[in-house]
């Protein structure tokens, strides 16, 4: 499936990337990076087009001999990138979509997380990945950043109330 | 660089156009000829027809023709296409041979000369022997040709030459050499091409007339052959559209063919030529999809048609040569106007033919690593005898050998070694940077900023990997910050340690000590062992020591490199290296904080120094300072260790001068601030730490401003933004995170020690001297010097109040214009502590509102802030605003004698001025005195005495005055006649003896004066007694100069009987006055109105009664007969 996920903050620079074949992992940090340009570019293209009209899957981003770059925006401006191999025809735009919607319902989730403060680097300690071999898990390994229990979330935010102002405080007394 | 064997054939690269070659003409010595040429090859624009020209002599040897063969039945073609066969075609045998001749038709010796004409035409078709080409004659005449039909010996000459030399009458021509040569040479060469056309049309007839000979198990190759032919000799006839269908069959022929390692080569040549003929065309009839579809397709068959897996790096650079192709046909396409966009450029396909020389690199690295004793083989294999191969894409042992076995293994292996030893010379890093920087170009101009740098930074790796550590490391430093800047640490690192590398093999040495400052700082991912060994080898570099090479660096330029650090050392010179920060991510961050925003003067100005090393082990800095905006504090912000370099390591961790990795240390300036710099800004400029010493070398880290790098800023928004807790530490220490910069800091004056008290009594009243008492009193300890006083109105307030506020300490006189609204710097003198001192000060407000005033006190004193005497200046202000308002209110009117209210006054009338002056201060108003100036118009009718000298007035009274005025007639003034001024003088009733009196003038108000013609009054006594004689007598003035006709009539009333004339009619001459005399005789008591008088005046009928009763009484009261009276009466009776 997809040899590389990417997670890049409004600023462009990486939040969270992760690829297969681990021994060639520049690769596809410059792989990711270049495809920026094409965000960009997309992303500036789109202009200020309606909010909820707006298409937040960007498409193929350009085609190499060996992969193919797919890229994906939130309306907050963080991109999501991911690299899939060429040869992998099984890989339509449909599938490409929903491992796209997965991923960002899963940072969604990181973002939920009351101890993750936004902007930081995703670290492996958030991400709970089974990305160890992402080939095998398929369209949905993309569940690999950390799914934040929400229930347990909800628990935390009701027992917040009733700290009022103090917020965020209260909660590291729980 | 030299066409390699890589390289597209020229001939396949330009366009076809028609072959022609000319004949006959001398372009050394004949200057017509050289003019016939030159039309010829001058100005070939798009609008000429596409041919190509050659002059050749008129018995020149063209390529033979082969016999032609007969049957295909025994024929083994032994390649796909010969070598050579293009360029015939392009350059050697022509679609059309052109003979020029000299002949004009009258010429005299005309059998002679067509008779060598025929030879010529003779002596061509014999060197053209079994070829179709065309033969024509074009005839250079002097005289122009007269119109067609009109000369008749032309004609019949022209039909005798055509037969001499067996032409047809459409290959004949005419050239007259006159002024319109050119337009003659394009017809011409319209018509010559032409003819071509016919030619290359009969060439296809007859390459297709070979097919149905050929059969598909020997003649495989020849279907692809003729396929070939056919498709270029259409491209010669210019007919894109056929070449390009015969082109695509003939790819597909090629791939049908059966494939093997031994003739694979010569498929991937032919498929490559092919489809770069197919796409080429594809860019010319602005098809690019098509072009692409193409290239795709091609690509993806021969992708893994790879051939011996010996000369694999044959098969990459076959591959990076399509794309480098693809690239350069997409490239020229844009150039005639082709669009291309950002995703769809030729970039791309210079990065793909780039990725597929490094690869050749990488397969030639791995296959071509024979021994240096092996030699190239001799005989040279790859030679043959005529020094080029017959065939495209074969071997050149094994040329037409069309077998699949191996017949000569032994023959085979040599080949391949001297193939593989040849690519060992290959300038492979040349190819792949000339790609590279072709895809940089490109994508540069589709908007692809981080594409370009990733090129840049496999440029910056491939010049590494060919030694040219200089371009190197220009190309990665370029690229560094735009990584830096989007926060790719990962791909910081790698061209980092890249760029360390380069560094170190040309032992620059403050590149060297900047790339490991950033790759042991935070932004570097590298593990901590690879820290380690950096962060040792940076130690050795500041102790003047050579470092240990990096890893996986050649051998040789390690050894190069090692020789070159060994000079360094040697090398006396500067060894200290500034090195700003701000660029980049050191492992030493530094942040200075002042404690304050702001100090007071005789405060000492305290900061902290923060800095934190990120690397893996404490490093000890020799010096730490400090630069302000005013450099004469750098002297006091100085921390130095006077330490000797081999100290460096030991007892790394005491002392402040060591930096723990991870712990944040805190270093504590003060410095007494000048006084000069009182209300100015302290700004840290720069912090500057010296890593090792001066005796070895010596590292200045230079921070801009208070501390900060590259990366600082957005981890400063990141921890603003975090609400993670921190764990607790001790005291001292602090978290990093939660330091913020603080670079700079106000010095504000000592707090003074005085009191400003203001004592007055507000409002303040319009004009009048009015008081502000100011008292200063001193708490200092000590004594204070050079007091001083400014005071005033407060500046920056509306320009009309500084022109009526004037100040003054002399209360005894009145201040006029001349006078400041603000006095600076009265000295007031020394004050001892607790003394306490009054000055008044007066201020006069021309205008009423609200104004602020200022009290602003200074004075010196001598301090000791950290043992150091220095003089303050302190100072205290208050400011007040006060109300100004007028002190009282003046109205004035007019009323007649009889205190009615008037509007007008009535000339040589008397009236009366009444005046009211009502306090509106709220403090008691003495009204000194008053006086009435009069204007000239007005007199006054009794004596002009103030009535109301030392009145006081409480707040709400009022003090009247009543004037009796005339004004005498003046003619009709329009607006009025000016009255006069009503002067007071006054003061308040609290103010000192000695404060002036103020005088206010009011202007009063002008007054219609009215003429009338006739005055009546009346002469009667105050009263009058029932039953008692009352004498009235009215005087009658005329006041005009006429003569006046009167009529006067008295009407009874009840309360009177009267005796005078009841009716009269009069003349009263000009200016003169008559009287009339009446006896009233009241009958009763009371307020009884008299018997009214009645005038009328013939000449103003204006004059009416009404205004007549103004002036005259109507009433008047009559007592009761007194009986006291009678007693009195009778007693006398």
């Amino acid at each position: 499936m997809a040899v590389c996920i990417a997670v890049i903050a409004k600023e462009n620079y990486p939040l969270y990337i992760r690829s297969t074949p681990t021994e060639n992992e520049l690769k596809f940090h410059y792989m990711v990076h270049t495809s920026l340009d094409v965000v960009d570019e997309k992303i500036s293209a789109m202009g200020k087009a309606l909010v909820d009209q707006r298409e937040l899957y960007l498409g193929l981003l350009y085609p190499t001999e060996d992969y193919k770059v797919y890229g994906y925006v939130t309306n907050s401006k963080v991109k999501f990138v991911m690299v899939v191999d060429s040869s992998n025809t099984a890989l339509r735009d449909n599938e490409i979509r929903s491992m796209f919607r997965k991923l960002h319902n899963s940072y969604t989730d990181v973002m939920c997380n009351p101890f993750y403060n936004p902007g930081d680097r995703i670290q492996s300690r958030w991400a709970l990945l089974p990305v160890s071999d992402p080939v095998q898990v398929g369209p949905a390994f993309c569940v690999l950043l950390p799914s934040f229990c929400r229930t347990c979330l909800a628990i935390l935010v009701a027992k917040m109330q009733p700290f009022g102002k103090q917020g965020r405080k209260g909660l590291f007394k729980l | 660089m030299s066409p390699t064997q890589w390289d597209l054939p020229v001939e396949l690269c330009c366009r076809p156009m028609a072959f022609v070659t000319l004949t006959g003409l001398d372009v050394v010595y004949n200057a017509v000829h050289r003019a016939v040429w030159d039309a010829f090859c001058a100005n070939r624009r798009a609008d000429r027809v596409p041919i190509s020209f050659k002059v050749l002599p008129g018995d020149h040897e063209y390529p033979k023709c082969r016999p032609k063969r007969t049957s295909y039945e025994w024929y083994i073609p032994k390649g796909i296409l010969k070598t050579g066969w293009m360029n015939k075609h392009l350059n050697l045998v022509p679609a059309l041979v052109v003979v020029f001749y000299e002949l004009d038709w009258d010429e005299p010796q005309w059998k002679e000369k067509q008779s060598e004409c025929a030879t010529r035409v003779e002596i061509v078709r014999q060197s053209l022997q079994g070829r179709n080409t065309k033969v024509a004659v074009v005839l250079i005449q002097k005289k122009t040709p007269l119109p067609p039909g009109e000369d008749v010996i032309a004609s019949e000459r022209a039909a005798a030459l055509c037969n001499a030399c067996e032409l047809s009458g459409k290959s004949l021509f005419v050239l007259p050499h006159t002024d319109h040569l050119v337009g003659y040479i394009i017809r011409l060469e319209n018509a010559f091409y032409e003819h071509a056309q016919t030619y290359y049309y009969t060439e296809i007839r007859r390459v297709k007339s070979h097919k149905e000979f050929l059969n598909k198990t020997t003649h495989q190759l020849l279907f692809v052959r003729h396929q070939f032919k056919i498709a270029f000799f259409s491209e010669l006839k210019q007919d894109t559209q056929n070449a390009l269908k015969n082109y695509r069959t003939a790819y597909n022929l090629v791939h049908e063919l059966r494939a093997h390692e031994t003739n694979i080569l010569e498929i991937k040549t032919m498929a490559g030529f092919i489809n770069y003929k197919i796409c080429r065309l594809c860019f010319q009839h602005n098809t690019p999809l098509d072009a692409i579809a193409q290239f795709r397709k091609h690509i993806d068959l021969c992708k893994k048609k790879i051939g011996s897996a010996e000369l694999s790096f044959e098969h990459a650079a076959w591959m990076s040569k399509q794309f480098q192709a693809f690239g350069d046909l997409f490239d020229e396409a844009i150039k005639l106007g082709l669009t291309a966009i950002q995703t769809q450029n030729p970039g791309f396909y210079y990065q793909q033919a780039a990725y597929y020389a490094q690869e050749r690199k990488q397969l030639a690295k791995s296959l071509c690593n024979h021994e240096a004793s092996i030699m190239y083989p001799n005989p040279d294999p790859l030679e043959t005898q005529t020094g080029v191969l017959d065939f495209y894409g074969q071997r050149s042992w094994r040329q037409g050998i069309l077998s699949f076995d191996l017949s000569d293994p032994e023959k085979e292996k040599v080949g391949v070694l001297a193939i593989q030893l040849k690519e060992r010379n290959v300038a492979h890093s040349e190819i792949i940077i000339t790609l590279l920087s072709n895809a940089v170009a490109q994508f540069k101009k589709y908007k692809c900023p981080r594409m370009k740098s990733h090129l840049m930074v496999q440029m910056g790796e491939e010049y590494y990997y060919a030694k040219d550590y200089t371009k190197a490391l220009k190309l990665l430093d370029y690229v560094m910050c735009d990584y830096r800047s989007e926060g790719w640490w990962t791909l910081l690192t790698s061209i980092l340690t890249t760029a360390l590398k380069c560094s170190y093999l040309m032992a620059q040495l403050k590149d060297y000590i900047t790339y490991s400052l950033e790759l042991l700082g935070r932004a570097s991912t590298l593990k901590d062992d690879q820290k380690s060994r950096i962060e040792k080898n940076l130690i050795n570099v500041l102790m003047n020591e050579s470092p240990d090479p990096e890893p996986d660096c050649d051998i040789f330029a390690v050894k190069t490199a090692q020789k070159l650090w060994a000079d360094r050392i040697s090398l006396a010179g500067s060894n200290i290296f500034t090195i700003g920060v701000q660029d980049f991510v050191p492992f030493v961050q530094c942040k200075a904080k002042f404690h304050a925003p702001s100090f007071h003067v005789d405060v000492p100005v305290e900061f902290d120094i923060y800095l934190k090393a990120d690397c893996p082990h404490p490093i000890r800095f020799s010096k730490l300072c400090v630069s302000f905006n005013n450099q004469e504090y750098n002297q006091f912000c100085v921390i130095e260790e006077a330490s000797k370099a081999n100290e460096v390591l030991e007892n790394p961790t005491q002392g402040k001068m060591c930096l723990v990795p991870g712990k944040t240390r805190k270093l504590l300036f003060k410095f007494v601030a000048k006084t000069e710099d009182v209300g100015k800004k302290i700004e840290i400029t720069s912090v500057d730490l010296a890593l090792g010493n001066e005796t070895g070398r010596c590292v200045v880290l230079n921070w801009q401003g208070g501390g900060g790098d590259a990366a600082s800023s957005q981890e400063a928004l990141q921890a603003a933004r975090s609400f993670k807790r921190r764990p607790k530490l001790p005291d001292n220490e602090v978290h990093w995170d939660s330091i913020i910069i603080q670079a700079s800091t106000m010095i504000i004056s000592r707090v003074p020690n005085i009191s400003v008290h203001l004592r007055h009594e507000p409002p303040a009243l319009t004009n009048e001297m009015y008081c502000l008492v100011v008292t200063v009193q001193s708490h200092e300890k000590t004594q204070i010097r050079d007091v001083k006083l400014t005071a005033g109105l407060k500046p920056g307030q509306d320009a009309n109040l500084t022109q009526k506020t004037h100040v003054t300490l002399h209360g005894t006189e009145l201040c006029d214009e001349s006078y400041p609204a603000l006095l600076t710097d009265i000295p007031v003198g020394d004050l001892h502590p607790g003394e306490q001192l009054e000055k008044m000060l007066y201020v006069r407000c021309g205008t009423v509102g609200s104004r602020m005033f200022l009290v602003y006190v200074s004075y010196l004193i001598n301090i000791t802030a950290e043992e150091k005497e220095i003089v303050c200046k302190c100072h205290k202000d208050e400011t007040v605003t006060i109300e100004t308002v007028f002190p009282f209110d003046v109205a004035v009117k007019f009323v007649s004698t009889k205190f009615e209210h008037l509007e007008r006054v009535y000339a040589d009338i008397p009236f009366l001025l009444m005046t009211d002056l009502l306090s509106a201060s709220p403090w008691a108003l003495t009204v000194v005195s008053s006086e009435l100036q009069l204007a000239p118009s007005m007199t006054t009718v009794d004596q002009l005495e103030s009535q109301v000298d030392n009145v006081v007035l409480q707040t709400g009274e009022s003090a009247s005055e009543c004037f009796c005025l005339r004004c005498p007639s003046l003619g009709n003034v329009e607006g009025g006649v000016a009255t006069g001024h009503y002067i007071i003088s006054w003061k308040r009733t609290s103010a000192m003896e000695n404060i002036p009196v103020i005088r206010t003038v009011i202007t009063l108000p002008h007054v219609i004066v009215e003429n009338i013609p006739l005055h009546v009054n009346a002469d009667l006594p105050s009263f009058g007694r029932v039953r008692e004689s009352l004498p009235v007598k009215y005087h009658l003035q005329n006041k005009t100069d006429f003569v006046q006709d009167v009529e006067i009539s008295v009407e009874p009333s009840d309360a009177f009987m009267f005796s005078g004339l009841k009716q009269i009619r009069l003349r009263i001459l000009p200016g003169t006055e008559q009287e009339m005399l009446y006896n009233f005789y009241p009958l009763m008591a009371g307020y009884q109105q008299l018997p009214s008088l009645n005038i009328n005046l013939l000449r103003f009928p204006n004059f009416t009664n009404q205004l007549l009763r103004r002036f005259i009484p109507t009433s008047i009261f009559v007592k009761p007969q007194g009986r006291l009276m009678d007693d009195t009466s009778i007693a006398a009776a």
